[in-house]
This record gives structure tokens, C-alpha cells and sequence, in this order.
């Protein structure tokens, strides 16, 4: 077997795929492999997490710090447990506060974190104890009009007197 | 009588025809996967159909790449832009490519380009009587001449979508960043965010491998079946193209209801 051009050129062809498709699910998927930078997890406990999602960003002062990597029901309090995976270069303190907030009017849901004044820091696999649930805009309309009607039927007799 | 019998009978001519040919296409199909022991054992053979129906598809597939994802940050961002949500272009531009555009454009091309010079090819062996002359020679023509080719398809066609995807992200970055100025951290981020690498990127691949087959396998198919005559071979080449463009938008719907 004797190597010709046509090899060369098939080999490039080759090579050319193979590097398209890691560009694909490196910089467009973003498939970026996390033993590149250290970790640790914490937990978070929520009333309601309305419609965050796993892989959604955890933020604080605006910057990602991290993402969570998991949600699920805790069955003995019935409350909903998210994972959070920080990296290791963001510390908090013990009483740190998280919240569920949203990104524009409409945009998608991500945990904010706030820095609490308590001199030591929380360790990996401990539970953030300060939390507030979603802003879940159904319930708000919800009680808005309750609260709307509940006036309107207070002003009511008022007027007939 | 006869005038007005004459357009049914026609078309039943060309409904039977029609099955007739489905059911060679079927047989062709599990020939050509029984005879590819020669082409696999003998790899020459498929890389120098991969060299024509890849390598020189190169040209067509960058430029039409990148012409369509400018095309995509042009027009998404204008409408993107009415409803003050430019900043998704990035996910948007990537998502139509990988989804859809990508695989059904290059198949497209893929089939006009190289489906139609298999056709050709293999019409004109059969129209020149070398394909009698390699069985007169104990040379199976479906192992020799059929499923390399068929296979080159196959090998071809996701490297030439994900070649496809990666102009079109580029093009789309190109309008959309250096053009008209949107942020580029904005932009990569919104995508990533929104790419799954199994459900869009994966998902887009195996599109793409499936049409790489139908293709191919119409291709070689016609080429074989023509009327060997050079009005049969031209005949022929037409209805790889056009038969190659319907199975691959038929089949990109049937796909994406599996898919998605």
C-alpha cells in the first residue's frame, strides 16, 4: 500500500470533522469539564423554587459563582433541597443568605447569594440556613386581587351608609 | 372510452412503477450492506469516495455555511431587536443551525453536489457496459463500485453538518458581534446556556447520519437503475436530486417528532 494525496486530503477532511464537532460541544454546549477548576457544594432548603432549573446560575453581587446541580423534594419537610456547587475560590460566611430572584420581568430564575457578617465560612456539604422562596408571579397576581376585592367589598357598604 | 381510460391507466402504470421501484430500493439497500465486507477490508476503495464526495464538497458547504448564519444574525436580530431580546441571537443563531438548518442545508447540498456525480458516475458505467464487463470478471459491481460510494456518504455527510454548524455560528458572530456590535460575552454565553450537547448537538449528528444514508442510497440506486442511454443517465441524475431534496425533508420531520 503506497500513501497518496488523496489520503492527505481525506485525513484533513477528517481532522477538519473531528474538530467541528468538539467545537460544537466545547463552545457552543459548553461541555467544559469541571475537574478544571476546585469545587465544594452546599444546600439550600426552599419554600418554593417556582421555576428554577438544574444548571442554573448561582450569583452573587451579580458575578456566577457558581451553578446548581441539583434539585429535589425533601420528603420529611416537604420543602425543596438545591444543590449548589460554588468554586472554591468563593468563600461565604455562616450566615449567608440565599434568594431565588429572576433575571428581567420574565427572564430565567437564578440563586443570589448574600454575604452575612459571621467570621467563619461554610463548609462543603453545609446547609444555607436564611432563604426566601420564588417570586412566583401567579401568586402575587393571586393576592393583589384578594387583597383588591377584599377592599372593594370593604369600601362597598361604606358608600350604601 | 379509450381517451378517457387512458389518464387512469397512466397513472397506474406510475403507481405500480412507483412500488416496484420502492421494493428494489430495499433489496439494492440490503445488498449494499451484505457487499460492504470489500469496502470496509479494502478502505482505499471508500477513501477516495470520500475524497469526491467530501473533500470536494469543502468549498460549497464553508461558503453556504457561512452566507446562511450571516443570514441568520441579520434577520434574527432585527426581530429579535423589535422585542428587545437581541442578546438571545447568540442562542437563537445556534440552535436553528443545529437543530434544523445544518443538517437539512447540507444534506441539500450534499445531495445536488455529490448525489447527483454518483448518479452520473455509476449511470454512465452501466450505460458504458463496465459494470457487465466487472461481473463478466467475477468482480461483484455492488461490493466494487456501490458501497464504497455509499459509504463515503455516510462517513461524509455529519462531518460536512458539523462543518456546516461551526460557519454558521461563525457567521452568525461575524454580523451579529463585529457588524452590528452586540457583546460578544453576551453572545457565546446566551448560547451555551441554551445548547444541550445530547439533545441539540447529538440529536442534529445523528440527523445528519441518516440523511447521509438516504441520500447516498438514492444516489447510488438511480445510477444503477438508469436507462443506460445518455438520456436515461440525464433522467436519472434529475431524479436523484429531486427524490434526495423530498426523502430529506420528509424524513427531517419524521426525525424531529422522534427528536425533539
Amino acid at each position: 500500500m503506497k500513501r497518496s494525496t488523496i489520503d492527505l486530503w481525506v485525513g484533513l477532511f477528517v481532522a477538519i470533522g473531528i474538530a467541528a464537532m468538539t467545537f460544537l460541544s466545547l463552545k457552543v454546549a459548553n461541555l467544559t469539564p469541571q475537574s478544571g477548576s476546585e469545587t465544594y457544594m452546599l444546600t439550600a432548603d426552599f419554600d418554593n423554587i417556582g421555576g428554577l432549573k438544574v444548571k442554573a446560575p448561582v450569583k452573587s453581587s451579580g458575578v456566577v459563582v457558581g451553578r446548581v446541580t441539583k434539585i429535589e423534594l425533601d420528603t420529611k419537610r416537604y420543602v425543596a433541597r438545591a444543590t449548589l456547587t460554588l468554586d472554591k475560590q468563593y468563600q461565604f460566611s455562616r450566615d449567608t443568605s440565599a434568594e431565588i430572584l429572576t433575571a428581567g420581568l420574565l427572564g430565567e430564575q437564578y440563586i443570589g447569594l448574600v454575604q452575612g457578617g459571621d467570621p467563619d465560612n461554610l463548609a462543603s456539604g453545609d446547609r444555607i440556613s436564611l432563604t426566601s422562596s420564588a417570586l412566583v408571579l401567579e401568586q402575587l397576581i393571586g393576592k393583589f386581587m384578594t387583597s383588591f376585592a377584599e377592599k372593594g367589598t370593604q369600601d362597598a357598604p361604606a358608600k350604601t351608609e | 372510452m379509450n381517451a378517457l381510460l387512458a389518464p387512469i391507466r397512466r397513472l397506474g402504470a406510475l403507481s405500480i412503477n412507483a412500488i416496484w421501484r420502492l421494493g428494489f430500493i430495499s433489496r439494492f439497500f440490503v445488498a449494499i450492506l451484505l457487499n460492504s465486507g470489500q469496502s470496509l477490508l479494502r478502505f482505499r476503495l471508500t477513501i477516495r469516495e470520500v475524497y469526491f464526495a467530501g473533500v470536494l464538497s469543502l468549498i460549497i458547504i464553508i461558503v453556504s455555511g457561512l452566507f446562511v448564519g450571516m443570514v441568520l444574525g441579520l434577520q434574527g436580530y432585527n426581530t429579535l431587536a423589535r422585542f428587545g431580546s437581541a442578546d438571545a441571537l447568540g442562542a437563537l443563531v445556534a440552535l436553528s443551525l443545529l437543530r434544523e438548518l445544518g443538517p437539512v442545508l447540507a444534506a441539500l447540498l450534499f445531495a445536488s453536489r455529490s448525489g447527483s456525480a454518483m448518479t452520473a458516475e455509476i449511470g454512465l458505467m452501466k450505460a458504458t457496459e463496465q459494470l457487465e464487463a466487472m461481473s463478466v470478471m467475477a468482480v461483484n459491481p455492488i461490493a466494487r463500485v456501490v458501497a464504497p460510494r455509499f459509504w463515503a456518504g455516510v462517513i461524509s455527510m455529519p462531518i460536512l453538518a458539523a462543518l456546516f454548524n461551526v460557519m454558521g455560528i461563525f457567521g452568525g458572530y461575524l454580523v451579529g458581534v463585529e457588524m452590528i456590535g452586540l457583546d460578544a460575552g453576551t453572545f457565546w454565553s446566551q448560547m451555551q446556556n441554551n445548547v444541550d450537547l445530547h439533545y441539540d448537538v447529538v440529536n442534529g449528528l445523528i440527523k445528519s447520519l441518516f440523511f447521509g444514508m438516504a441520500v447516498t442510497l438514492i444516489a447510488v440506486f438511480e445510477g444503477y437503475d438508469a436507462t443506460p442511454t445518455a438520456a436515461g443517465v440525464s433522467s436519472a441524475t434529475t431524479r436523484t436530486v429531486v427524490t434526495s431534496a423530498l426523502v430529506i425533508l420528509a424524513l427531517d420531520f419524521v426525525l424531529t417528532a422522534f427528536m425533539f
